[in-house]
This record gives structure tokens, sequence and C-alpha cells, in this order.
């Protein structure tokens, strides 16, 4: 039997197509905190991609900082050094540069567990409203388990775990990939538990019973016909989530099993700067934490107008 | 005076590609006591009229012009509160989903008690009789027993029995019946259409019936309303409009029921679907769907004209060109509606 | 075009098993299909409740021949979509036999069902829930094409969908659009170029009309008997609705709560129907031929399948019931014109001829 797989894929792209049009775009072009929102993610977007280009120092060049220029406060205080609009810190690094570099390093992070918790949370969700039964249950017990501890937890934990079975070396160089598992693998429940209950819908609306009774294979007919169909409120989730997973780097960082300071996400460089709140130089923590702030927000609304313009019965 | 009159009604949906007009101009009347079937397709806009009617056409709807009177009273520009009292006492309402109509968490008689003694002085006790009363007089068995039942432990049939009640509880002039029979199996739709009758012939109770179902028109209407994309096509006594067809689309449409004991091989068949209401055609909305269409179908949109005992808007009723209503009558007759299909395939 | 047809035609003349007996298209034997609708094992335990089971089928007989059209009628409930299910696979029985062309299909299991798929394709009620939303129409059509192998390359495969598309009277540049560009009929239509689409023999129609309005109906129901005679098309054709079955199909099963009660000819069964059901049945018939009939309302309603009544299931309902109709489950008796009737009162000549139920009936509403 021939089952030649789907020319070029037509059914994404064209659901990825009709996603952003019609209906969706209009309520965007409509709303204009929604239009703030994104023009915000977006610029965050960009400082991440480019910040190497765009940034006025690399904070990390050990030969362009000098001890010289440490603690300064922002340009616009007295003793602002024009040089360095936000100041530095006390090592003489460039806060706004820092900023940046470390947005990018967020953003990585919050991007790489999201779409881990993604993947795992569809996929065991798909299976899990599929197949129901026995798998079905054994998939939503652990989900509960997981679920009635803080994400938080799971992910110091898991981290804790995967630091525990490595040398210091390794914890140095994997730092990246520990993070994002241990976010990633906290964060998968709610999408398993939102997509299998969609796939218990679909899997028995006729277009599914018309594909068994052509005798298509039922793991293509949960890629073809079911996930098509149930992915709306997973980018929902996955907006919101992405605004989770910051949170949850930064906290993980700010509380020291995170990334080092060598290579500072936001949630490294405000625990940095914590230390020297009281001391006077609040521009250290407080740029950051704003930073922070303004990124999780606008993700947000974001993930919560796409909710809205997603939902038929608010439309 | 008749009961309910409906002047040049016109119903309109505010969407961001431009108006739609749902219900177009359409002009009818309901005499105490009497049974008006409102019949078309998915789409024509019966059930808009009716909701238009009640006042509870769901935003962004609304009344765009035209009149309801109600015992001679304009109904349609009442504020929220007083139209509610008026839904209450005058009109009652039976719509397809009975478990729409009933609140899931009070027992029925709650629900009917409620409605009683809101538009009524019962006392508690005189309330719960008279709910009593109504459920027996709906059919429902040991009443006394069932009326502190919740609406789930009722079947359908029966759960439009209740509602059935609760639209009969303060006596209405006008009950307002969308699709009252379409969820319910043939032999309960049967159950149902009869008791609705014996109610209306005992309480003097008018009916407006909107449905889909010509069979049950035939059975329980006096006059009938055949809407088509927003407009009254055809409106007269049922027996003529279902026995002497004279609008192109009725009888298109009376030809496309099977009925047992007919053996036709094929079956009549309008080409086509209704146009959706973002694209009406201009003049006659049927023309393109239309045997007989000529060039004043095309322009000219037609009103509903007499001929014999019932109303139509269609041209061929004109009396223009020589067109006398007696050669239409045959004309419509004798075409089959797939008439154009084959004049078109060949 | 007219010599393939013809070709397929001969070919599928007439079917015969070795012996070179004439085989029926499809046999069903004591089909049974039980649910088993119990709340959770725990809860049961705690509560003390038995196992609930569902008799959705509960030991039916049919058999249709080829070229022929079997209508099923029945109330919501009744069984008649589970033995469309059962037919195609979509269940497993719990009990009986289906024979397609003398081949048991009942309980095969995915693969060795796949070659005898492409002989046997359905028809859904629901024509806005049948076909993928993200789909374009030409994927869903070309998707029993690619599954089965029956066509090489994408331009075969697009030659393939334009025909099916202009078979059903639509058009190739059809295949472009997404569904929800059509209205229902032409959805039904996508849906029944879909089912063609693995050139089949046999198609279950389930409710196929039942969604739409009676003009586009009667579309679909002509373009349904237009492509039974071109393709030599058998079909098993379920509603509710009496006229429509009446119409389409060549002979009739009524179902009641699980069992066929009668199964005729369908001009004997709507002519001369011999089962106290069916007879109610007819007689809700709304009557649009204005002859002044009251429809004679016939009192109760269909029982819970979970607790049928004991007997014969209809007897509750029934006005010739007697004491044996309500202990001994009456089995099916053919009759001299080709009428099968599962019934104690016609066996015993007990309930009267005619078309209706002359018997008076119990008041309107009691249950």
């Amino acid at each position: 039997m021939a089952e030649t797989p789907m020319t070029t894929g037509r059914g994404w792209t064209d659901s990825i197509r009709r996603f952003f049009d019609g209906d969706i775009w209009h309520s965007f072009t409509r709303s204009p905190v929604t239009m703030v929102a994104a023009g915000i993610t977006f610029l965050y977007f960009f400082m991440a991609a480019f910040g190497p280009w765009i940034a006025p120092h690399n904070p990390f060049d050990l030969a362009s900082i000098t001890l010289l220029d440490a603690s300064l406060p922002p340009a616009w205080m007295e003793y602002g050094d024009p040089r360095f609009w936000l100041g530095t810190d006390i090592q003489g690094r460039d806060v706004l540069s820092a900023i940046i570099y470390g947005s990018r390093v967020s953003l990585l992070i919050g991007f790489a567990s999201v779409i881990l918790s993604l993947i795992l949370g569809v996929g065991l969700g798909l299976i899990s409203g599929f197949v129901g039964g026995a798998v079905d249950a054994f998939i939503m017990r652990v989900a509960e388990i997981q679920l009635s501890f803080p994400s938080i937890l799971i992910a110091l934990l898991i981290n804790g775990v995967l630091r525990g079975a490595m040398d210091i070396q390794d914890q140095a160089d994997l730092a990246y990939t520990v993070l994002i598992l241990s976010i990633g693998l906290s964060n998968w429940v709610q999408y398993a538990r939102t997509v299998r209950g969609s796939t218990m819908v679909e899997r028995n609306k006729e277009y599914v019973q018309a594909a068994h009774v052509i005798g298509i294979r039922p793991i293509l007919i949960m890629w073809r016909h079911i996930l098509p169909n149930v992915l709306g409120p997973v980018l929902v989730i996955a907006t919101i989530q992405l605004a989770l997973a910051i949170i949850a780097e930064a906290t993980l960082s700010f509380l020291g099993v995170g990334l080092p300071p060598t290579e500072p996400s936001l949630g490294t460089l405000i625990r940095v700067g914590n230390d020297y709140l009281f001391s006077g130089e609040w521009w250290i923590t407080i740029f950051p934490g704003a930073a922070l702030a303004i990124l999780v927000l606008a993700v947000n609304l974001l993930g919560d107008w796409l909710r809205d313009a997603l939902n038929p019965k608010l439309r | 005076m008749p009961l309910l009159e409906v002047e040049n009604l016109v119903v309109e949906f505010p969407t961001r590609r431009g108006t739609l007009t749902a219900v177009n101009d359409i002009s009818l009347h309901i005499d105490e006591g009497e049974v008006l079937g409102v019949v078309g397709e998915s789409g024509a806009g019966k059930s808009m009229t009716g909701a238009a009617i009640i006042g509870l056409l769901e935003p962004p709807g609304r009344v765009a012009g035209g009149k309801i009177l109600l015992e001679g009273e304009r109904i349609d520009n009442l504020p929220y509160e007083k139209m509610r009292r008026i839904r209450g006492k005058k009109i009652g309402a039976i719509f397809q989903d009975p478990l729409t109509s009933l609140n899931p968490l009070y027992s029925v008689g709650r629900q009917l008690v409620e409605t009683i003694q809101t538009h009524t002085d019962m006392t508690p006790t005189q309330a719960r009789e008279r709910a009593i009363d109504l459920l027996r007089e709906v059919g429902i068995p040991a009443p006394e027993r069932r009326i502190d039942q919740y609406p789930h432990q009722f079947s359908g049939g029966m759960r439009q029995r209740v509602v059935i009640a609760l639209a009969l509880c303060v006596n209405p002039r006008l009950i307002i019946a969308d699709e009252p029979t379409t969820a319910l199996d043939v032999s309960i739709q049967a159950q149902i259409i009869a008791l609705l009758k014996r109610l209306c012939r005992e309480h003097g109770t008018a009916v407006m019936l909107v449905t889909h179902d010509m069979g049950v028109i035939a059975e329980t209407a006096d006059r009938v309303a055949v809407m088509y994309a927003g407009r009254i096509a055809e409106i007269g006594p049922v027996r003529e409009v279902i026995k002497n067809a004279k609008h192109p689309y009725t009888h298109g449409l009376m030809g496309s029921i099977p009925s047992i004991g007919h053996d036709n091989e094929r079956l009549e068949q309008i080409p086509g679907a209704m146009p959706r209401l973002t694209d009406i055609p201009q003049g006659c909305a049927f023309n393109p769907r239309c045997p007989h269409t000529f060039d004043k179908c095309r322009t000219v949109r037609p009103d509903l004209l007499p001929v014999e005992d019932s109303w139509t808007a269609c041209w061929l009723y004109d009396g223009e060109d020589g067109r006398t209503i007696e050669a239409s009558k045959k004309l419509v007759a004798e075409t089959k509606a797939d008439a154009l299909l084959e004049k078109n395939d060949g | 075009m007219a010599e393939v047809v013809a070709k397929k035609r001969e070919a599928r003349a007439k079917i015969r098993d070795a012996g070179g007996r004439e085989v029926a298209m499809l046999k069903v034997q004591g089909l049974k299909r039980y649910f088993d609708v119990s709340a959770p094992w725990l809860n049961r335990m705690i509560e003390r409740q038995p196992k609930q089971i569902l008799r959705a089928v509960d030991g039916i007989d049919f058999e249709i021949g080829q070229g022929e059209t079997f209508g099923l009628v029945g109330e919501s409930g009744c069984g008649k979509s589970t033995v469309a299910r059962l037919i195609v696979g979509l269940y497993g029985p719990s009990e009986g036999s289906i024979e397609l062309e003398g081949r048991d299909i009942a309980g095969l299991s995915r693969q060795q069902m796949a070659p005898m798929r492409r002989r046997l394709q359905m028809i859904f009620q629901d024509p806005y829930a049948s076909l993928n939303p993200r789909w374009r129409v030409r994927d869903i059509i070309a998707e029993p094409i690619r599954a089965f192998g029956l066509a090489d390359g994408q331009a075969a495969i697009d030659a393939r969908v334009g025909e099916l598309l202009e078979t059903v009277k639509l058009t190739a540049r059809d295949g472009e659009k997404y569904p929800h560009e059509f209205s229902g009929g032409q959805r039904q239509r996508i849906s029944i170029a879909r089912a063609l689409a693995s050139e089949p023999e046999f198609l279950v129609c389930d409710e196929p009309t039942s969604a739409l309005d009676v003009s586009v109906q009667a579309q679909i129901l002509n373009l349904m008997k237009d492509l039974q005679r071109e393709f030599g098309l058998t079909y098993l054709f379920i509603s509710h609705n009496l006229a429509v079955v009446y119409h389409i199909s060549d002979r009739v099963g009524v179902m009641y709560l699980g069992k066929l009660v009668e199964v005729a000819p369908a001009k004997t069964l709507f002519t001369t129907p011999r089962h106290p059901y069916t007879r109610l049945l007819l007689d809700t018939i709304p009557d649009l031929d204005m002859t002044g009939r009251e429809r004679m309302p016939v009192a109760g309603e269909v029982p819970n399948p979970i607790t049928p009544p004991p007997g014969c299931t209809f007897h509750p309902r029934c006005p010739f019931a007697n004491e044996r109709c309500r202990t001994e489950i009456p089995k099916a008796r053919p009759l001299g014109d080709g009428a099968i009737v599962a019934c104690h009162g016609i066996e015993e000549g007990r309930i009267p001829d005619g078309p209706t139920l002359s018997a008076p009936a119990k008041p309107e509403g009691m249950a």
C-alpha cells in the first residue's frame, strides 16, 4: 500500500497562511495595545538577533573593559558618561549592552524551552487523546502529578538532578542545555491537556472516520488530519508560556542555578545587580529588571489578544 | 384588526465586509387563533423574522426598518424591560432545542412556578397547582411527581412538552415556534404537532410556526408564507400554496420533496443553491435558478401580487405583455424545475 | 468512456462463489455490537452498580444483492448508524459475521482489511464535519487515490481528481478551494467524490441527506441514483426519513432498539406494512397531499436500550401486545411476498391487515 507523503506538506503551510489571514489579522489591526505589544516584542527579537552589531559595547570583551569606568550612573545623571547611556556595573561593563546581550540569552532559552515543551506536550496530548484507554490514563496521571507542584519547583528539581549527574566542567559547558531541559520539561502539561481535549473532539468527527475507512495508518491520521486542527489553542498557550519561560529562566538564574555571570541573562544581571541596590548603584539591577518586565508584559498581551482573536465566542 | 402585523420588516447584520440584509422588506399578519406557517430553506430568513418579532435578535443583528404591531401597538421599538414583559405575557416562544429553553439547574416545577408568578398574582400554592395542570395538559404522565424533576431527567419529546407548557403558562395570545419538532424523532414529532394543534384550538392562541418541513406545515398551518433569500415568495392559504403553487420556487420545492406512493424515478430538482446573503442577485432573487426567467426578472424586484386566493412575488403574474394568470399558472405547473438544467446542458 | 463503463459493469455483473452460485454483495448474519457504558471501575465498586451494557445492535441478519439499494430506517438510537460503522470496520462486531462478496470481513485488522477497503466506502451525514477544514478539496479527494496507489505521479492524480469532481457535477477548478467555500450540498458532492475515488462497488450512506435542505436533498438523491446506474453501485442507505428511503430503496429494513423488525421490498413495505412498529412509523409521516387525514400520534417513546423491555422490545407501545409478546422474543419469519417480519401477532394472524394501525391507540401522551 503506497502512502506517499503529502506533496510539499501543503497542509502545513496552508494552515499557517490561513491562520494569519482574514479575521485574525483584522482583529490585530483593530487593537492598538496589541500593535504596541507586537512592536515591542519585535524590537526585542531584533535586539536579540543582531545584538553584537547594535550593542554600543561588548560587555564580554575583557580588553575593552576598564575598572575606571566602573559604577558609572546613567548618562543623564551627575557623573554620568555619555558613552554609557544606562551606566555601568562595578566591573565597568555597559548596562545597556549587557541588557541587549542578556535579552538574547533570555529569549533563546525561552524559545528553546517552549519548543521543547510544545513538542513533548503536543505529542503526548495527541497520543493520549487519540489512543485513549490505559495509555491516556497513564499520561494524564503523570501530568496531574506534575501539575500538583509549582512548575518552578519541578524545574529546580530537574536542574538539580541534571547538575548532580555532571562534573563541574560539564555544568559550565552545558548550562544552556540544562536550563532548557529543566524549563521545557516542567511546562509540557498544559499543552498536553489542551491538545488531548481537542484531539478527543476531532477524533470523533466524520472526516477522521472517513480517513479510517480509507485505511490510513493511525499515526498518519494523527499527523495529517488531527494535528493541524488542534494547533490553534496551542499557539495561544505557547505565546503565554514564552513569557513564563523567560521568567522561569530569570528566576533560576536569580537563584544562582541558572547561567553563570560570565554569560549573563536578564535574570543573572538582576541577581548580580541586586547586591548593589542598597549601596546606591540601583541602575545595575533596575534597568535589567525593567527590560524583563516590559518583555514579559508585551508577550503576555500578545498572548491574550491571540486567545481572544481565536475564540469565536468573543469575536 | 389582526393580532400581529408586520410591515416592511428589514433585519440587518452589520459585518466588516458590509451590511447583510437577512430579512428584506417583508409584510405579513397573523389573525387571532390562526396558525401561520413560515417555511423556507436554511438562510431564507425565517428564523430571523421570528426572532425579530419576539425581540430576541442576536446582536449585531438589528431591526433596520419597518414596524411590528401586536394588537395594534408597536413592539419593535420598546425598551428591553417592557419587551420582556410582553414576551412573558402576550408572546410565548418555543425553540428547536428544548434544552436551551430550560435552565438545567432548576426543577421544571420551579421554572414554571416562577414564570407564572412573574406575570400573575397567584400564591405559590396556586401557581404550583397551575403548573401541574399545565404539565398534565401537555401530556406529561404523573405530573405531580415529575414536576420536581430536572430537565435532564426528561426525554427529548417530554422536554419539548415542558417548553410548550412554559410558553402556555400565562395564556399568551401568540406563540412563536421556531423549528419545534426538528430535533425530535418522527414518532415524537407527530405527538408534538398534534399537541400544539390541540392546545391552540382550545386556547385560541395564534401560532407562527417556523420550519423547513413542508409536511409539518401542511398538517398544521392555516396559512403559509414561503420565504426565499430574505423575502416572501408566496403567501396564502396552505392548501392553495401547496396544491396550487404559483411561484416557480414553491412549485420546484414541492416537486423536490420525495413522497411515499409517488413513483418517480427522479425527483424534480431546482438547480443551484439559494444565494448567500453577500451576493443576492439583482431583480428577483430566484431568477438565476428559475426556468421562466425573462428580462424584467433580472432587473426589477417583484413585490407580492394577488393571484387568485394567494399572493405571489413573481412577474409572471403582472398581467403585462399578454401574460394571463391562467397561462402563467399552466406554464409553472407543467414545467419541471430541471428544465433549466437541461436547457443549460444542451 | 461509454465502453469503459460497459466493461466495468460487465466485470461486476454477477459475483459467484467457487460453485458458481450467486453470492450476495453483502451478507450480515447475527450481527451484534454491545457497548460498555458503565461508570469507571472504581466508581462502580464504591456505588455497587452493575456493569451497564448498551445493546446498540442486537442480532440482525440481512442480505444486499448486487446493484441493489437497501434502505435502513429507524428512530435515533435504534442502532442503524452503528450498523453502518460495523460494516465499514470502524467498530468491530461483538458477535456475528459480515460477508462482503462471500468473504467474512468482521473483525479483520487494518492490514487484513486493506484489500477489501477499496471496494467498500462510506458517505457521512454531516457535510460540515466530514471534510477536513484545513485541506484543499483536491487533497481530500486525492487521499484515497494515494492511499490505494491508484494513480502514478502528481499529474495522473490531478487528472483523476478533476474527473471525479466532474462526475459529481462540480468543476475541476473547485479542487483548489477549501471546504468552507462550499455550500452544504456541494460539500456532500465532494464527500461523494472522495468515496468514489477508490472505485468502490459498495457504498454505505449514513443519513447522507439529513443535514440538507429539501431542494438540495433532491439534487443529491438524483445524483446518487445517476451514479448507481453509471457505475453499477450497491448502496446501504440509512435514514430516518421514510419518504427518502421509499424513494431511493429497492428493499427496506426497519430497525427498532437494535433489532430488525421487518424487511421487505420497498413497495410492499409501504403499501402493506406488517409489523406494528412499521405501521406506527408510516402513520407519523406528514400528509403532504392534504387529504385531511389526521396523523394518529402513537403513545410512548423509544425505551432506554440499556434496559430494553423483555420479550418483544416494542410491546410497551404496541396496541396488539399480549402475554406472549411480553415474555418471548419474536423470531424473524419470512412471509410469502418477500417480506420478513419479527412479530408474534403477525405469526399468529391476530393483527388485522391494513396500512395503518387500525386498533385504537392508547391516548396521546401516555407513556
